[in-house]
């Protein structure tokens, strides 16, 4: 009873369960869906399709779990998406001759640099103006397509310039989509940076109470400001990749409600809203849970316009199990009074 | 009394921020007249009204949960499924228009009863409460239809089509008729009804507020209800404007709503809210849209280019005032 109740507490049980049904209901209702076909040199599949898309997902969710670490949240991100791609594609050029008007690398360099200026924005207003994160965030999120269509004067921007497609793609000779490296990447780099270093501990103690954080002598501010550049800049590779994938910048639909995506998936990995603990690995594997959902589901035959319905029942769902209310709802069968009173009483003494 | 202390006044006052949004709406509406020719008739004043009655409507819902210090971001998707259900139950069911009226706010009641329970009992977050909201009813409004269904009932459409002269040359539609009696009847209700002033007490401070015996729980339930009727009365009159149901209606409509009443001097943290304020923040889009019409040669995108800077600059303001404010306070 207790290794069970061990096991189905841990903060990782809720995505990867969710992960392992939708798996489960995959390999019995879709055909093929684990094959993988070797074929010009690369893999093929629905897996390694769910993974490449889901790497966006991933990159973006990294950065949002440290936001909302903090307390905070971005809703900017799609955006910012929007205003990457278009940045990068307006730098390359749609010259149909195939050739790039800036470097590739230096395009890139500059979106990204962007975007942590959008991201330093953010959190110019959050930590500096003390605007609530989401209204702060609120601007940028209405502005942000706007400014990428001013960017792109109004129109997509198609790219013929080749390499560009290797971000979102496969590059020749590899055999993975070039998404999971990044991704994977990013990971890496964010969890060592993490150990390694004491910002990790730093961003969980603004978001459990800053004050006392302040009074420990934490520099709340540089935390919070870091956080939301840092999002700015996952945004801005997240916005790469998207683009990379069309070969084009579509300042209206690029990323769009991709913060929501973000957002459920944090959630899903069981870092809370609220802020305080936050867990990199649950959001990741949020991510791809999401991403497979949303591939199950369009293998099922639901249609893209409405997967939103599916979507919310599954956030509301997350959200109860979550809720300290609902959990108390379902603990007053009297043999297990006693004990969750104790464990609710100990949760409100630590909350305290 | 110096002069600072005297500017301190004016900008710890209730209506500072009903002021500048005031003020700043007669300055755009002057650099109109002086620009464009024909805008100073009077219809262009109208049409602000006739264009934006569904948002003032909006607006007024939003405020009352601006105020509570909570947030409803479904109420775009709430706007289109209502109408998508008019349309639907109007064209394919033969139901008269006033009962699928009633039906589909009665929907929106529900709609907002629903999620400010869920946000009220189980202690969610309204944001993640009402953006399952808002992917629910844009995703059900797909799942009746993903096209365009026409509405050609008859006395729906005699009501669009209504025009009620104000001045000689200058009318507007039951849809402000609407949206005028909703704004008179909500700062009624805030200001001088029990349930009105709960709200205010529960926004300055929760806590407080439930010490003081308030029924905090009911009154945070009764806003979001509010928000969710005042979304479908919203929807009801976009549809006589659209007179069509379809998926992609009022694609962020709470987004503009939630800027106008920040433009109108709703302080986000809640607890401070008035409800004519929120009309001119409405207003205020409504004339920067009608420059863009005028103009001819600018981009929709402005619009929103616009807003953004515009909202960024009252939400600066606001921070400056409860600064100023705390500062007053510690000095006395």
């Amino acid at each position: 009873m207790t290794t069970l109740k061990k096991i189905t507490s841990h903060h990782l049980f809720l995505p990867i369960f969710a992960l392992f049904l939708l798996l489960l209901f995959n390999a019995f209702f879709t055909p093929g869906f684990f094959m993988i076909k070797f074929q010009n040199g690369q893999l093929y599949g629905r897996v390694i399709d769910i993974l490449n898309r889901s790497s966006i997902l991933i990159v973006l969710s990294l950065g949002m779990t440290l936001v909302i670490g903090t307390g905070g949240i971005d809703i900017s991100q799609g955006s910012v998406i929007a205003i990457s791609g278009a940045i990068c594609c307006y730098l390359i050029g749609g010259s149909g001759s195939g050739e790039a008007n800036v470097p590739m690398f230096i395009a890139c360099i500059a979106a990204i640099a962007a975007c942590a200026i959008l991201g330093a924005w953010n959190g110019f207003l959050v930590s500096k103006l003390k605007i609530q994160p989401m209204v702060a965030t609120l601007i940028l999120l209405t502005a942000g397509r706007g400014i990428a269509m001013l960017i792109t004067k109004g129109q997509n921007i198609t790219v013929y310039y080749k390499p560009f497609t290797y971000i979102g793609n496969t590059i020749p000779g590899n055999i993975l989509p070039t998404t999971i490296f990044i991704a994977t990447a990013m990971i890496i780099l964010l969890v060592i940076t993490l150990k390694k270093t004491s910002i990790g501990m730093f961003v969980q103690s603004v978001g459990i109470n800053s004050t006392a954080s302040h009074y420990t002598g934490i520099k709340v501010n540089k935390i919070i400001f870091m956080v939301y550049v840092f999002s700015g800049i996952c945004a801005g590779i997240a916005g790469l990749m998207e683009s990379s994938m069309i070969a084009a910048a579509d300042p209206n639909n690029a990323g769009l409600n991709m913060e929501l995506d973000a957002i459920l998936s944090v959630a899903l990995g069981g870092t809370l809203l609220s802020g305080g603990k936050f867990y990199l690995g649950g959001s990741v594997i949020g991510a791809i849970t999401i991403q497979t959902m949303t591939t199950t589901l369009y293998a099922v035959g639901v249609s893209s316009e409405q997967l939103p319905v599916y979507k919310a029942i599954v956030v509301i769902f997350i959200c109860l199990l979550q809720s300290e209310s609902f959990k108390a709802l379902f603990s007053r069968i009297p043999e297990n009074l006693k004990k969750s009173k104790l464990t609710e009483d100990k949760k409100v003494v630590m909350k305290v | 009394m110096s002069f600072k202390k005297i500017w301190e006044r004016i900008v710890d006052s209730k209506y500072f921020s009903f002021g500048v949004t005031i003020v700043l709406f007669g300055i755009l509406y002057a650099i109109g007249i002086l620009n464009f020719k024909g805008f100073s008739k009077s219809q262009v004043f109208f049409n602000l009204f006739i264009d934006n009655a569904a948002l003032i409507i909006a607006t007024v819902g939003i405020t009352f949960v601006l105020l509570i210090g909570g947030i409803d971001i479904s109420i775009g998707s709430v706007v289109a499924l209502t109408c998508m259900v008019s349309a639907q139950l109007m064209e394919n069911t033969k139901l008269d228009a006033g009962i699928v009226t009633i039906l589909v706010l009665i929907m929106g009641l529900a709609f907002g009863f629903i999620q400010g329970f869920l946000i009220t009992k189980f202690n969610m977050q309204p944001f993640i409460v009402t953006l399952a909201g808002q992917f629910f009813a844009r995703g059900l409004t797909c799942v009746i239809s993903t096209d365009t269904i026409n509405i050609t009932n008859e006395t729906y459409n005699a009501i669009a089509s209504a025009r009620i002269y104000l001045l000689p040359k200058g009318f507007i539609s039951a849809g402000v008729l609407i949206a005028i009696l909703t704004l008179i009847i909500s700062t009624i209700v805030l200001r001088y009804t029990k349930f009105g002033r709960n709200i205010y007490a529960l926004g300055g401070n929760e806590q407080s507020a439930l010490l003081m015996g308030l029924p905090t729980g009911k009154t945070k339930i009764a806003a979001y209800t509010v928000c969710g009727f005042c979304s479908s009365l919203a929807g009801v009159v976009y549809s006589l404007i659209m007179l069509s149901g379809y998926p992609l209606h009022a694609v962020g409509m709470e987004m503009d709503a939630i800027s106008s009443s920040v433009i109108g001097g709703t302080l986000l943290s809640g607890g401070v809210a008035f409800l004519p304020g929120t009309l001119f923040g409405v207003l205020i889009q409504g004339v920067i849209q009608t420059f863009i019409t005028f103009n001819g040669r600018l981009s929709a995108w402005w619009t929103r280019i616009v807003i953004a800077s515009l909202l960024c600059l009252f939400i600066v303001m606001q921070s400056l005032i409860t600064k100023n404010r705390k500062r007053i306070n510690s000095n006395n």
